[in-house]
């Protein structure tokens, strides 16, 4: 079975983010890594591809040149090869652009399955999928909790606000996974120490028949007008254990009467 | 302005998020009409007149009778390109959110979401959309019509108008791969226990915890402070799915808080936090947020709330 990963190259977790009040875009000037919920879409492509004894997991993602880097744990992870798209006339690519250049580095692939993970962890997009599926014109089942595959069909459990629906599709079908469905393994040092070695593949927008002016800013719909300060909640207070934590926690609740 | 709102419904109900994105649509002002698709749901469009719509679209076929967001996106580009919507509006869940993309794509529009509100600036419409863990607002907008956007779950409260709707029925042309996707079993609750989404009081157990079996310590707080417990495996169980809470006090146990698990909690009144992760995101939004080992601190916590509440 083939399988196609989606993935996105984020700033680290821990890193101040901050959006540049020039461009208005997301600094990415600093430390990368890989979007933490595709780590779970990787790790259920892994399964799918072990589990029908062959074919090859690529993870294919949209960024800067140096996104390479993040998606190189995919790859120790057990992943095959890694196609990325990047250009600088992609740069700033909304929700029909990204899909746009996506859905043309995925025709190229023609996979079995095509996986995304939940959400990005930086723009907290949780749309793209759907946006891919109708380009592909494949059947898609998103919130995945669950994902079995038999006979040229996947079965997925899709979480809602009412409970769990099971939804089936034939294959080729675009797959978005929530981070329920697994527990992502780790890459082990032989995966981490072969990871380099693997096919890495940067493409262009012209390598894949996509125009300029469909990508980037110039093939977005989409605008950012301006940045402000959200609305104060009020004071935060983060204290660190000295074992008197529960007192001081009782103490809290207590001036503001919530006991 | 012509703005069509998508209405979604469970069980023969009218979603109230939906109801609230009409209410904000009929303020906006201008033409505002609802579609309304699925099987045996042509009762519902009459209610919808009564939130701000004048006219309501309604497709009513069995091919639309599951909650599937691909036959969706076919019934509403050719709605939105025979009427001419300049706007389509969405109140945001797990099945709006495919159809908004799916359409955007299909129409090449440009779709804004988690917008908390929208106006009108400088004769443009401006969408408000909290970032980066809602650490700053965003103005965004459209560059070409028709607008498309998501609001966020539980952002518009829905306002009777007192008017009627007129109802006209359309028959979407479906797409084979728009059916290729087939329910086998829809959506009934997996209730175990009472609905926290009316409790006072939530104590709420994430990864932090370790497992299930170190549930009783959320429960015996929960207990201890009159409320209810929630155990939550995966941050996915509130807020990404829509469901939003807004309790009086939320005690966050072991949660790291991303921002979906924000997002369905950040309008409870009091906020607690016992993490061990000095960076993680909770703390960002937590009235009172303890650094520390949560198995150490919340059985002391709770021997202290019952001494008090016993004294």
């Amino acid at each position: 079975m083939k399988i196609a990963v989606c993935a996105k190259h984020v700033p680290e977790a821990t890193a101040q983010r901050r959006l540049d009040p020039q461009t208005k875009r997301l600094d990415r000037s600093g430390e990368g890594t890989l979007n933490q919920f595709d780590v779970h879409a990787v790790e259920e492509a892994l399964k799918l591809r072990d589990a029908s004894g062959e074919g090859e997991v690529v993870i294919v993602s949209l960024g800067p040149e140096r996104a390479l880097e993040a998606m190189r744990k995919a790859l120790a992870m057990g992943a095959d090869r890694v196609v990325l798209v990047s250009d600088e006339a992609a740069a700033g690519s909304d929700l029909v652009a990204t899909s746009r250049v996506l859905a043309a580095a995925l025709e190229r692939e023609g996979a079995d399955v095509v996986l995304f993970g939940q959400q990005a962890n930086d723009s907290d997009g949780a749309v793209l999928w759907a946006a891919v599926a109708d380009r592909l014109q494949r059947p898609l089942i998103s919130q995945v909790a669950e994902l079995t595959h038999e006979d040229g069909k996947v079965r997925g459990k899709r979480q809602t606000e009412f409970g769990y629906d099971v939804i089936e599709a034939p294959l080729p079908a675009v797959i978005a996974v929530s981070d329920a469905i697994n527990e992502p393994r780790y890459p082990s040092l032989k995966g981490i120490m072969g990871a380099k070695k693997k096919p890495q593949e940067t493409v262009s927008l012209g390598d894949l028949g996509v125009g300029a002016d469909e990508a980037g800013e110039a093939g977005s719909r989409t605008e950012v007008y301006a940045l402000s300060d959200p609305p104060a909640r009020g004071d935060t207070v983060k204290i660190e254990d000295d074992g008197s934590a529960a007192d001081k926690i009782l103490q809290f609740l207590q001036e503001k009467k919530a006991l | 302005m012509k703005t069509l709102v998508f209405l979604e419904h469970h069980e023969g109900k009218l979603q109230q998020d939906s109801l609230g994105v009409l209410g904000k649509a009929a303020a906006l002002g201008g033409e505002v009409e609802a579609v309304l698709l699925g099987e045996g749901v042509e009762q519902l469009a009459a209610e919808a007149g009564k939130f701000g719509a004048s006219r309501v679209y309604v497709a009513d076929d069995v091919l639309l009778a599951a909650p599937l967001p691909q036959p969706r996106v076919d019934a509403l580009e050719s709605l939105v390109n025979d009427g001419g919507h300049d706007t389509v509006l969405f109140a945001a869940s797990v099945l709006s959110a495919d159809v908004a993309a799916g359409l955007a794509a299909r129409l090449g529009a440009g779709l804004n979401w988690d917008l908390t509100d929208l106006v009108e600036e400088d004769g443009r419409l401006v969408g408000k959309r909290p970032a980066l863990g809602d650490a700053v607002y965003v103005d965004v907008g459209w560059t070409s019509e028709p607008r498309l956007a998501l609001i966020r779950s539980g952002t518009f409260e829905p306002a009777e108008t007192g008017g009627s709707a007129e109802v006209e029925k359309i028959e979407p042309r479906l797409q084979d791969f728009s059916l290729a996707a087939r329910m086998v079993e829809q959506a009934h609750e997996e209730s175990e226990g009472p609905s926290i989404e009316d409790a006072d009081v939530i104590v709420a157990g994430g990864r932090g915890l370790g497992g299930p079996e170190n549930f009783a310590l959320v429960e015996e707080l929960a207990k201890a402070l009159g409320g209810d417990a929630g155990w939550y495996p995966y941050a996915a169980q509130v807020g990404q799915t829509g469901k939003t809470v807004s309790p009086k006090l939320y005690v966050a146990v072991g949660i790291s808080g991303a921002i979906q698990h924000k997002v369905g909690m950040q309008s409870s009144g009091l906020i607690v936090a016992i993490n061990k992760d000095p960076n993680a995101p909770i703390f960002e939004y937590a009235d009172f947020g303890v650094v520390g080992d949560l198995h150490e601190i919340v059985p002391k916590l709770t021997e202290l709330v019952r001494a008090r509440k016993a004294a």
